[in-house]
């Protein structure tokens, strides 16, 4: 008897699976999501999504062109992250400046030579853009390694040993040649695989019922899990195809190394993905209609993923508050796992401290799944 | 017939706007999620570091060293958690995420600094955010240059005397939040905007009533126009609250000229409905719409300049950000909020949108009759 | 077994809807016997759907027992679940699936042994004629292959018990003729209990029994026959030789001893207030001074008949008038003319060189199934979709091209009765009204008008998605009325809606008629054509028939037909011109 039963209920899964494999097979837009949106949402964000300067038009203004200027012009020029133009007034530069065609000013005046050769005080000034910040910060940066070895040239081409009394050596870990990309592209995985999850669910659902099948559905000796797993396992098979796809992508075209465990990355990625479908299925089995959903599913999804999950924005300098809100982001978990896994390595502690709390989230949204889809039209 | 012309385009418009708001779910999603939004993304999106754990690996028994230290200390953007007393305890503390960096103070580093020789400190990174990492660098950069500073003046240094004097424009004190909640309102007001016009048409094909809208004597100019006024309208009353928002809670001051922001806003407004209706008008279903509208939002966000500069982008995606109107309305509304700018400096701004938003209205008022089924 | 399949006892179900409570099962107890075909019939509202989900375990009763099988489905709802068949109204078939993925998909879910399924497939495919169509996806399969499909779908597992939504609504007669035989067999040869729910009183007449609900409650429950009897000696065939059928019924609908006249063949058919013989002199007082020939039968009572006297009475059922409409130009002008009118989607042919005109005044049908080219034809015509060749004018212009003023014109009352759904009854009528033009005084009578003739008062403040389907086909009537539109464009305009609401809707029509108004209505209840002037009935979009009623019924009259029904004539039209095919 126990037999039999599983056998029935082997039988109806089986007939929900192979009614979901046809109807993907048939209706292009989830291949589209599952397989194309990836594609092009990698290309997309791998190429817009770029923290790293290069060639910033920075104008110099030299008062007094001399030799002295020349060779700071030149480190300038020499330098691959700047791009110099010429100015001989401050007020030339300052308009170049306020209509966005420079970010930034170096300016020497016109006693600038003199001053330097008397051993005076022979201040460079710097104006920046402060607008985008984190840019400012970063030419600043390029602006005093410029000046720190135009000083230590220009000194030694006098004579004198400069030395700085406190020499910092920089060691930059996992990514030593600072590549953004190479950090952004698992941080994006995780984005897109939010989206495509909660996109592929959230929307299945919703059309049962407006369609009207639920109804002939639920008449049927199925029960709502059997349903449930109907729909879970397909699209957790197509979305573990877009994370392949992803993957391979990062791996073989954007050449982010992949230190740690494929297999690692691969129960990682199912756990997320299982979040991920289970958020759209609730979304679906909520609201009921496509239009609300869809919307939802919108909300939901892109920006708290894109902005919340400490991809772009370091969760720690957030205010605590907002630090406890990203508690709930499930993506914040997988981006620490995925950009661990890609570029440290197997990092047991980070793994699976995040592992577990997806584990949490999967177990509640569970829950609260098979607790709201009842069978009946109430 | 003038008045009458006006009043079909004001039924519709009223129309439209009962549908959308006499449904609780879906009056709900239209104002709670993007006030909600720009309160947390605005505390939550920002480049700046804050209490960012470090450790320090003092090999060093000077008094130097301390002094050196307690630069970091006394820090807020720094917050030493852990001083660390071996070699092998580096790389757990990077590895499992505990802290960003650590940094390695060599063992003579107060006697070779008395010497007047150069002091060596290593700043050992974690690379897994590059970003992240560069900015703590620059902060410990910049803090070093103090510090050598000092130190030279006090110990009477060698060599020429020129120092960097800095002035940052527009951002003083350099905040990223200044930078990034322009940037969020145009990408909340770009997601409402979408919800509220590309489900508007094909809603109403589902449902059939788009068929009796064409049957009556409206002609697709006025449905056009009585289909854009929503959107148009909820978007210049949820900016308008956004700034209010921005200029009261977040603190961040109009330097510029408000009217060249609402000139702004309102034809990026209509540009951004303008590729909705389109989006709408050609779905044949609600879900294809809605795929269309997120198709068009996750990369009209991602390649506005929003969080990361199009200077970075390639040069074939950069030419790809000129159709995009979020672009130019960033650029607007930075510059209204944070260089001061008015209308004449922003005018290579307004006409793009102005053409992107004609464009797509008149492609949609095409495609409202000629798109069939 | 048991004599009875399905036990109620003071079941009750209340929805609460945005503004108010619906109280769908109002304290109900019956039983459906054994081995029967039950049929359960009554107007919008009456509570049938909710009875049969209540049935299916999809509904909780509020209070009550409710006894399925012996089973309590309220506690057991996937022991009867795994035992019945259920068919809902619009059935849970996937488009995007082919014929025989739909049924393996509900074999699955039925758990049907596998080495038995292709032996039922077979019986199913047979019975249905669908054999020939099992690779074809369900989506492209015309309405009645759809329905037989969901059918067949339903009944994989022989069920004891088979529960039928509004099975034939939207199926052509040819369908629904072989829909019947499919399900009278299973109770023949199987012993199934079937219970439905039907708006076609034909269909309740074959059932072994009634049940009539109004309202949340029972009516009567009994055989149909007997129910039939009830007004023996009250129904009349009244002919009136030279006279429009249409103001013959507007006449005698007025006279107070005749409580429903409907339009049947060439006549009148009255059903009286009581049991009397009618007198010509009482009835048609200025024809008999006319010196007309006037003919009055008695003729055998139907079960609608009956139905249209238990739920009608004179006191609450107002003369559906509508205030005059002014419309110029003589009755010979030609309204609408279609000329070789073509559509093509891709290489598929909806619409095939049609050709028709309409005169003024006059009501013009287009019938046919679902998929014959007739709602692509009907969009044409209102200049929703392009013609692929040919030409259509609607008061000697393309509508796809024409002025607003002449869009003013034409009223549309589009299928399915769309409305704004979230929109209140009055804020659509505001809507609709201000799109035609109309505006302040003008437009504020014209509301309170629309309200008020179509008694949509206490109804006002609620949302159009929320009313019962009758007032919704009367607010949407009323949308299309608002400017006093000359020429009318009806999509099947009763579709789904009951008998009492349809004679309401036709009574409207004809008055519209009457005043000159041009109608082209289409309708895929063949009893409806007789209150068309002429009509044209379509097929794999070409024009099988065109003509008065009367016309089409002659084409089918043969001896053994001597009277033959528009749907015989229907039959017969489709059997003689084409070779069965399942494609839209």
């Amino acid at each position: 008897m126990a037999e039999n039963k599983t056998s029935a209920r082997n039988m109806r899964l089986m007939g929900m699976l192979r009614k979901e494999m046809w109807q993907i097979i048939r209706d292009p837009s989830s291949i589209a999501i599952a397989f194309v949106m990836p594609v092009v949402l990698l290309f997309m964000f791998g190429y817009g999504v770029s923290l790293d300067a290069k060639d910033i038009p920075v104008g110099i203004a030299v008062e007094q062109a001399d030799i002295v200027t020349q060779s700071l012009s030149d480190s300038f020029e020499q330098s691959e992250f700047f791009k110099p133009s010429y100015y001989h007034s401050i007020q030339q530069a300052q308009q170049a400046l306020e209509e966005r065609k420079i970010d930034g000013i170096v300016w020497l005046r016109s006693n600038f030579s003199q001053n330097l050769q008397a051993g005076k005080q022979a201040p460079i000034e710097i104006i920046i853009n402060g607008v985008d910040s984190n840019q400012a910060n970063i030419t600043m940066g390029y602006i005093q390694g410029v000046w720190q070895s135009w000083l230590i040239q220009f000194s030694s081409s006098r004579g004198i040993a400069l030395n700085l009394p406190v020499n910092l050596e920089q060691r930059v870990w996992f990514n030593s040649a600072l590549n953004s990309r190479l950090f952004l592209v698992p941080g994006v995985i995780a984005v897109i695989m939010t989206m495509i999850g909660s996109l592929l669910t959230a929307m299945v659902v919703a059309r049962e019922w407006e369609r009207g099948t639920m109804e002939a559905l639920m008449v049927t000796p199925l029960s709502m899990k059997e349903m449930l797993a109907g729909k879970l396992i397909p699209y957790f098979i197509l979305g573990m195809g877009s994370m392949f796809i992803s993957v391979a992508l990062a791996v073989w075209w954007f050449g982010v190394p992949l230190r740690g465990s494929f297999w690692v990355m691969v129960l990682v990625s199912s756990l997320f993905m299982m979040v991920s479908l289970l958020i759209g299925l609730l979304i679906s089995i909520i609201s009921k209609n496509q239009f609300v959903a869809g919307q939802t599913a919108i909300a939901a999804s892109f920006l708290p993923a894109f902005l919340l999950s400490g991809f772009l924005f370091d969760i720690n300098s957030m205010p605590t508050i907002i630090q406890g809100i990203t508690y709930l982001i499930p993506a914040r978990y997988f981006v620490a796992q995925l950009q661990t896994l890609f570029l440290a390595g197997n990092v047991w502690p980070v793994i699976l401290s995040n592992a577990f709390a997806l584990m949490v989230m999967l177990v509640v949204l569970a829950y609260w799944v098979s607790s709201k889809s009842r069978k009946t039209l109430e | 017939m003038n008045n009458q012309y006006f009043s079909q385009i004001f039924a519709l418009a009223l129309k439209e706007f009962l549908a959308l708001f006499r449904d609780k779910r879906s009056r709900l999603i239209l104002v709670f999620p993007p006030l909600l939004q720009i309160l947390i993304f605005g505390f939550a999106a920002t480049y700046d570091l804050d209490n960012v754990p470090i450790a320090i690996y003092n090999q060093d028994q000077g008094l130097v060293s301390r002094e050196f230290i307690s630069q970091f200390e006394g820090s807020e953007t720094f917050e030493v958690i852990e001083y660390i007393k071996k070699d092998r305890d580096i790389a757990p503390l990077i590895d499992n995420k505990d802290v960003l960096l650590v940094l390695n103070i060599e063992p003579q580093f107060s006697d070779k600094l008395q010497q007047g020789k150069s002091a060596k400190v290593q700043v050992i990174l974690d690379g897994r955010n590059s970003n992240t990492a560069m900015t703590a660098m620059n902060y410990i950069a910049s803090m070093n240059l103090d510090f050598n500073q000092k130190w030279s003046a006090q110990h009477g240094a060698t060599g020429p005397k020129v120092a960097l004097e800095v002035r940052n424009w527009y951002n003083e004190n350099l905040q990223s939040r200044w930078f990034i909640l322009p940037g969020i309102l145009g990408s909340l007001i770009l997601v409402v905007i979408l919800l509220v016009t590309a489900l508007s048409v094909a809603r109403e094909r589902e449902a059939g009533t788009f068929d009796q809208l064409l049957v009556t004597p409206m002609n697709p100019t006025q449905i056009l126009i009585g289909k854009a006024i929503p959107g148009i309208v909820i978007g210049l009353l949820e900016s308008t609250l956004i700034l209010i928002i921005i200029v009261k809670l977040f603190q961040i001051p109009i330097q510029g000229d408000i009217a060249a922001l609402y000139l702004g806003l309102f034809l990026f407004l209509i540009a951004a409905t303008g590729i909705g209706l389109v989006i709408s008008a050609i779905s044949l279903t609600q879900q294809q719409a809605v795929l269309g509208a997120f198709l068009f939002i996750v990369p009209a966000v991602v390649l506005s300049g929003f969080t990361t500069p199009i200077a970075n982008m390639p040069d074939s995606v950069q030419l790809l950000t000129y159709i995009n109107p979020l672009r130019y309305f960033l650029i607007i509304l930075r510059g209204v909020f944070l260089e001061g700018n008015g209308f004449t400096l922003l005018f290579s701004q307004f006409w793009p949108m102005a053409i992107i938003g004609v464009v797509c209205l008149v492609f949609a008022g095409w495609l409202f009759r000629h798109r069939m089924y | 077994m048991s004599k009875v399949i399905l036990t109620l006892s003071q079941v009750n179900k209340t929805f609460d809807s945005q503004d108010y409570q619906v109280k769908a099962i109002d304290d109900m107890s019956f039983a459906v016997k054994t081995g029967k075909v039950t049929g359960l019939i009554g107007p919008d509202g009456a509570g049938k759907t909710t009875l049969m989900r209540l049935a299916c375990g999809i509904l909780t009763p509020d209070s009550g027992d409710f006894e399925v099988m012996g089973i309590d489905v309220t506690k057991e709802p996937l022991q009867v679940q795994s035992q019945i068949g259920y068919m809902p109204q619009r059935f849970g078939l996937y488009e995007d699936l082919t014929v025989q993925e739909n049924l393996d998909l509900y074999a699955d879910l039925q758990n049907v042994a596998k080495d038995k399924r292709q032996a039922r497939y077979d019986e199913l495919m047979h019975m249905t004629g669908m054999s020939p169509f099992t690779g074809r996806l369900a989506g492209k399969l015309s309405g009645g292959m759809k329905q037989k499909l969901g059918l067949a779908c339903t009944l994989i597992r022989s069920p004891k018990l088979l529960l039928l939504d509004e099975p034939t609504v939207g199926v052509d007669p040819v369908s629904r003729r072989e829909l019947w035989e499919i399900v009278y067999r299973q109770v023949q040869e199987q012993g199934m209990s079937v219970l439905l729910s039907t708006a076609y009183l034909d269909e309740a007449e074959r059932c072994d029994e009634v049940v009539l609900l109004h309202e949340g409650k029972l009516i009567m429950q009994g055989d149909p026959k007997e129910f039939s009897q009830t007004v023996n000696g009250r129904v009349f065939q009244v002919t009136v030789e030279n006279s429009k059928h249409r103001s013959l019924q507007q006449k005698l609908s007025q006279n107070p001893a005749v409580l429903d006249a409907l339009i049947e063949g060439e006549g009148v058919r009255l059903v009286m207030t009581e049991q009397s013989e009618p007198k010509a002199e009482v009835l048609l007082p200025e024809m008999v001074k006319a010196n007309r020939k006037i003919n009055i039968t008695a003729v055998a009572p139907r079960f609608e008949d009956a139905f249209i006297a238990r739920l009608k009475n004179k006191e609450n059922s107002k003369e559906h008038s509508i205030a005059k409409i002014q419309v110029s130009g003589s009755a010979d002008d030609e309204v609408i003319r279609v000329e070789d009118l073509t559509r093509k989607f891709g290489d598929f042919t909806a619409v095939n060189k049609i050709n028709f005109h309409v005169k003024r005044g006059e009501i013009f049908g287009l019938l046919g199934a679902n998929g014959a080219g007739k709602s692509t034809a009907f969009r044409m015509l209102c200049g929703l979709l392009p013609v692929s060749s040919g030409k259509v004018a609607v008061a000697g212009m393309d509508l796809r091209v024409a002025t607003a003023s002449a869009r003013r014109k034409i009223g549309y009352m589009a299928q399915k009765f769309s409305l704004y759904t979230d929109l209140s009854v009055k804020q659509n009528l505001k809507f609709f009204s201000s799109a035609y033009g109309l505006r302040k005084k003008a437009q504020q009578d014209r509301i309170d008008w629309a309200l008020e003739t179509f008694e949509l008062q206490e109804y006002q403040d609620t949302n159009a998605g929320n009313l019962p389907l009758g007032y919704k086909q009367r607010l949407s009537f009323a949308a299309a009325l608002m400017h006093e539109p000359e020429i009318l464009f009806l999509d099947e305009p009763t579709s789904g809606v009951d008998p009492l609401a349809r004679r309401e809707f036709w009574q409207r029509t004809n008055a519209l008629a009457e005043m000159g108004v041009t109608i082209l209505v289409t309708t895929h209840f063949m009893d409806e054509a007789n209150y068309c002037d002429r009509l044209v009935i379509m097929s794999k979009g070409k024009i099988l028939a065109s003509g008065t009623p009367l016309d089409m019924k002659n084409l089918a009259r043969t001896e053994s037909q001597p009277d033959p029904s528009m749907e015989d004539a229907f039959i017969y039209l489709i059997q003689e011109k084409e070779q069965p095919d399942g494609r839209e």
